[in-house]
């Protein structure tokens, strides 16, 4: 199998039995407290309904609702950029980097930055970057992409950190408890907020009518950054806005409870205006979202507000891992959004899937994810993208299963094969991957229609 | 009533006793179902590998051999939920329309139209259930636990209502088998680990009979069962209602 496909690296994954259970119980403890605090809200289905309301109409107008935004954040004195991919994305950041002749950026946890690459170009350019949630911070030291949107280190066990820890921030081998893990994480990131000249953070909603951005963590090391550096930039995908200010609350009360079981996020900034004598820019960034957007069975997808719940329910992630799908966002929406940036690259992750249709029962916005699944797969066999020798198989069940005869014919070829066949040849699991883990059900003497036809009086 | 046995393939080929188990089932409830030979496939492993196109002329064979039957009665709610969702690709013929709105899981038909709740006999033994996601979240079969704590649903009752049955209550009452059709063989691993983890809760959880209304799911978790040696025997709901059932 190869490690170009989700069912290559998903493989390599579940080899570590122990682990892989590991994994499983620690995201399922995850939806577990979703359950309890979505149980708790009896209105919590009219919420989940109102916010896919709220989000189909505001992408129904969305070129509306970006200029009322900017109108309004620039009347803030925000000053206001627009990227069309990720190259203008990481451009504009380093160009206002060095306008202020910056060195040392603090940056709060953001997919859209992760999406652009953004580290890495800074880097390059002898930009320093700091990303200061603890779990990206975790993973940016072992030079990882994250797991998980919400939970970005979830693949590591605290002993995973410890050595992690002892290697860059020199603490003591072996040591692998949490409290005094996270405070050598405090002890070694309290220095560079002080020192950080510009704040990078994501957005976790824009809202039109006022102009300003509001961002959601767990840790406040969006505001910490952003009251100390004179320099606030924030990045945001061109799908975060909401309408009013009014339309926030239906959100807040979803994203915590979806996400991690929490009422609501521990810290929840609105940014509106710079501080006297400080900076403040927002950067919009389009990046393939107008392209999905113009994708009628695919829209809905950007109506996502990154809150993970999809991956902690899917049983497949659970048990492959978030770098399975070798894609920024994993998960059943990563594999919904994935396709549109690079249909070739990511074709297996449509059929990463059972179709199980948890996904779509936990999103808090109602995106239907399995049916989009669904619609991928069709695409990528349009395409052409699918295996050769799956594809010639299908064409050839395909007219199989139009004719009775054929059918009838081949169902008994199969099973008569199969009873002859010794075990250890029908069971090779070269040849066979059901035989893998499974045992193959075994042949009656007799099918059904056969069983039929010798009834004394069949109706038909 | 004109009602006709819709069978899907594998278990036309590997369990012919459930089919057998269905018909018997319907007569007993006073319901004679006819088994039309010309029958096929409902397209489902086509289409969710991608090749709907290619699965057209599947449902249309399909809609041409029941397109006749007040109801076309089948033991698979993932088949029925196919036919129901996915044959909106065909245009919209009255016949299309009647085919895919009266295709209907066993379960379904038994407890929705006949208005069976509850059935005598007596089957004392632990049995755990297995809820198959095409019925329960594509045709609202039972309570996802998702949207409710509560676990109820129509196959559950039905189960409930029998003496001396016993059922399990699992760590998890509703994750999928990890059985998805192609997926089985195009994700082997995390197929049957899926499967392993559910055998498990059911083992753990003292099952030891293990069903459902759906038989893909249950080949592969039986599958799995038979591979590990696991003490658990695997029936379709079918054929522990028809074997409780006596007469009509």
């Amino acid at each position: 199998m190869s490690y170009l496909t989700h069912a290559g690296r998903a493989e390599a994954f579940v080899l570590d039995h122990e682990r892989t259970s590991w994994h499983d119980e620690t995201l399922w403890f995850v939806r577990q407290k979703r359950d309890r605090a979505v149980y708790a809200v009896p209105e919590f289905q009219e919420l989940r309904e109102l916010a896919s309301q709220i989000k189909n109409h505001t992408l129904s107008r969305l070129d509306h609702y970006l200029a009322q935004f900017e109108a309004a954040a620039l009347a803030n004195g925000v000053q206001v950029h627009w990227a069309a991919d990720a190259a203008e994305h990481n451009d504009l950041v380093l160009r206002i980097v060095r306008q202020h002749g910056a060195t040392r950026v603090v940056k709060s946890k953001s997919m859209l930055t992760e999406e652009c690459h953004l580290n890495p170009h800074l880097l390059a350019h002898g930009i320093e970057v700091i990303d200061t949630d603890l779990g990206e911070r975790i993973i940016q030291l072992r030079d990882e992409p994250p797991s998980h949107l919400v939970l970005p280190a979830i693949h590591l066990k605290k002993e995973d950190v410890g050595e992690t820890f002892h290697r860059h921030l020199g603490t003591a081998q072996g040591l692998t408890d949490p409290q005094q893990l996270a405070e050598a994480a405090r002890q070694h990131l309290r220095p560079k907020f002080l020192a950080g000249e510009v704040a990078l953070t994501g957005v976790n909603f824009a809202i039109a009518e006022t102009g300003s951005v509001v961002v959601c963590t767990n840790e406040g090391n969006a505001d910490l950054g952003v009251s100390l550096a004179p320099v606030h930039i924030a990045s945001m995908g061109i799908e975060k806005l909401l309408p009013r200010l009014q339309d926030l609350g239906v959100f807040t009360r979803l994203l915590a409870r979806s996400a991690t079981g929490q009422p609501v996020t521990t810290y929840t900034a609105h940014y509106t205006k710079p501080a006297p004598g400080r900076e403040m820019h927002v950067i919009i960034v389009d990046n393939g979202r107008t392209q999905q957007l113009g994708r009628p069975d695919f829209r809905a997808s950007l109506k996502c507000i990154r809150c993970g719940a999809c991956m902690n329910t899917c049983p497949v992630y659970r048990r492959s891992g978030g770098h399975s799908y070798d894609f920024t966002v994993p998960g059943p929406i990563g594999s919904i959004l994935s396709p549109n940036i690079d249909l070739k690259k990511h074709s297996t992750l449509p059929f990463a899937s059972t179709l199980c249709g948890s996904c779509t029962d936990v999103c808090p916005v109602k995106i239907d994810i399995h049916t989009q699944l669904y619609k991928w797969r069709q695409i990528v066999a349009e395409a052409n993208h699918l295996p050769t020798a799956k594809k010639l198989g299908l064409k050839f069940m395909g007219r199989l299963l139009a004719s009775p005869a054929a059918f009838k014919l081949s169902g008994q070829l199969a099973r008569r094969g199969l009873r002859l066949l010794p075990h250890a040849l029908s069971h090779h699991p070269g040849a066979n991957a059901w035989a893998i883990a499974r045992e193959l059900p075994e042949p009656p003497k007799q099918s059904f229609r056969d069983w039929y036809a010798q009834q004394p009086s069949p109706t038909a | 009533m004109k009602v006709a046995l819709f069978v899907p393939c594998y278990v036309d080929q590997f369990y012919p006793q459930v089919a057998i188990a269905t018909l018997q089932l319907l007569a007993k409830l006073g319901v004679p179902a006819t088994y039309p030979p010309a029958q096929t496939c409902c397209g489902q492993p086509l289409a969710n590998s991608g090749c709907e196109h290619e699965a057209l002329p599947i449902y249309q064979h399909f809609v041409a051999t029941f397109k006749d039957y007040d109801y076309t009665v089948v033991p698979s709610g993932s088949c029925v939920y196919h036919v129901q969702k996915h044959f909106d690709k065909l245009d919209q013929t009255p016949d299309v329309q009647h085919v895919r709105a009266t295709t209907i899981d066993l379960i379904d038909f038994i407890t929705q139209v006949l208005g069976v709740q509850e059935l005598p006999g007596t089957f004392p033994h632990k049995v755990g259930l297995h809820l198959s996601c095409h019925g329960q979240r594509g045709l609202h079969q039972a309570n996802e636990s998702e949207l409710t704590p509560v676990r109820d649903g129509r196959l559950r009752r039905l189960l409930a209502s029998l003496d001396g049955i016993e059922l399990t209550e699992l760590d998890r009452n509703d994750e999928c088998c990890g059985f998805g059709g192609t997926f089985c063989v195009s994700e082997a691993a995390i197929s049957g680990r899926m499967g392993h983890d559910r055998a498990h809760d059911h083992l753990r959880n003292g099952t030891e009979v293990l069903t459902g209304g759906d038989m893909s799911c249950l080949m592969h978790l039986q599958g799995i069962v038979r591979r590990q040696q696991l003490p658990m025997r695997v029936l379709h709901a079918a054929e522990i209602l028809n074997s409780t059932l006596t007469t009509s």
